[in-house]
């Protein structure tokens, strides 16, 4: 390994959500990524094409290799590796609710839990419908942070007070609505945030 | 019917049936009661913000003829709402129902 190399050991956890640890600082082009227990080397064209496919998934072999100056064959072969190795999980349309038709209201839920029980407090809100998000936080108490959907103030009151009020280890519950969305986006091989230290410390 | 006391009027009900506390929309106290007694206890306990919420929404009425099945109760907490009451006099008039309703079914 050079001085300049940069290493990502990538560990699955549950839900396929991965922790990441770096190493060591070096050049962009010289990323690599190893998943332990199933060595799967990305480099820095990888990268590139999942930044594509984020952009635009729908465009063709030909168009991101044309695009990255490879040959279209190569972005098959990548593309097919990385679905199989699951670091491609899907492929889905980003759906605009509100001009769909779908007039929901969004809440930022914190659920303050007994720790013995926090596990299956979240484990229960990923099964809910209305919760699209769920984390844990350890903070000065162990909290779960869900993003929730509903119709309403109403129908988000009843699904809080009927089906997580309720649950066994839950002490209390703050619930924020959302009034005014600036952002909302999925990570994004574009915006990856240790990519911007490595461009900082290049500039 | 007065005298006719309904099991559910002095059983606990299960956790998933139990009233919950709330101070405003989506946010729990952390208090809940599972029967009538229990219900009336956490009247004095918990904040009175939560009472003022759940009462002018009929959430205390619903609870009550719904789960603990006591119409008539839950015709006298209704009638409740009319007099706009706020802060610890609704606190206090709330308990003074409850427990004058619990001491007639325990005669």
């Amino acid at each position: 390994m050079t001085r300049k190399q940069r290493n990502f050991y990538i560990f699955p956890i549950k839900n396929n959500k991965f922790k990441h640890k770096s190493l060591s600082i070096g050049r962009e082009a010289e990323i690599t990524v190893k998943l332990k227990n199933n060595t799967v080397v990305l480099d820095d064209t990888d990268y590139k094409i999942l930044e594509a496919l984020q952009e635009d998934a729908k465009q063709t072999y030909m168009a991101i290799g044309k695009h990255l100056g490879i040959a279209h064959s190569t972005v098959y072969d990548r593309i097919k590796r990385m679905e199989q190795k699951g670091i491609i999980k899907k492929y889905a349309a980003v759906i605009d609710a509100e001009k769909a038709g779908k007039k929901t209201i969004t809440a930022i839920m914190t659920v303050y839990t007994d720790p013995k029980e926090s596990e299956k407090v979240a484990e229960k809100l990923c099964k809910a419908p209305e919760v699209l998000e769920v984390y844990t936080s350890l903070s000065e108490e162990l909290l779960i942070i869900a993003k929730v959907v509903a119709q309403n103030q109403e129908s988000l009151h009843d699904f809080i007070a009927n089906s997580v009020a309720p649950l066994p280890g839950v002490l209390r519950i703050r619930t924020s609505i959302v009034t005014k969305k600036f952002k909302e986006t999925q990570f994004l091989m574009a915006n990856d945030p240790t990519k911007a230290k490595i461009y900082k410390r290049n500039t | 019917m007065k005298g006719e006391v309904t099991p559910k009027v002095i059983k606990t009900v299960p956790r998933e049936k139990a009233f919950y506390f709330f101070t405003s929309i989506g946010n729990y106290t952390g208090e809940n009661a599972s029967s009538l007694k229990e219900f009336m206890e956490k009247i004095n306990e918990v904040n009175v913000k939560s009472l003022e919420f759940h009462l002018y929404r009929g959430d205390f009425e619903k609870w009550i003829a719904e789960v603990l099945e006591d119409k008539e109760l839950a015709e006298e907490i209704r009638k409740l709402q009319k007099f706009n009451l706020v802060g610890d006099t609704l606190r206090k008039q709330l308990y003074t129902i409850i427990l004058g309703h619990l001491k007639y079914l325990t005669r």
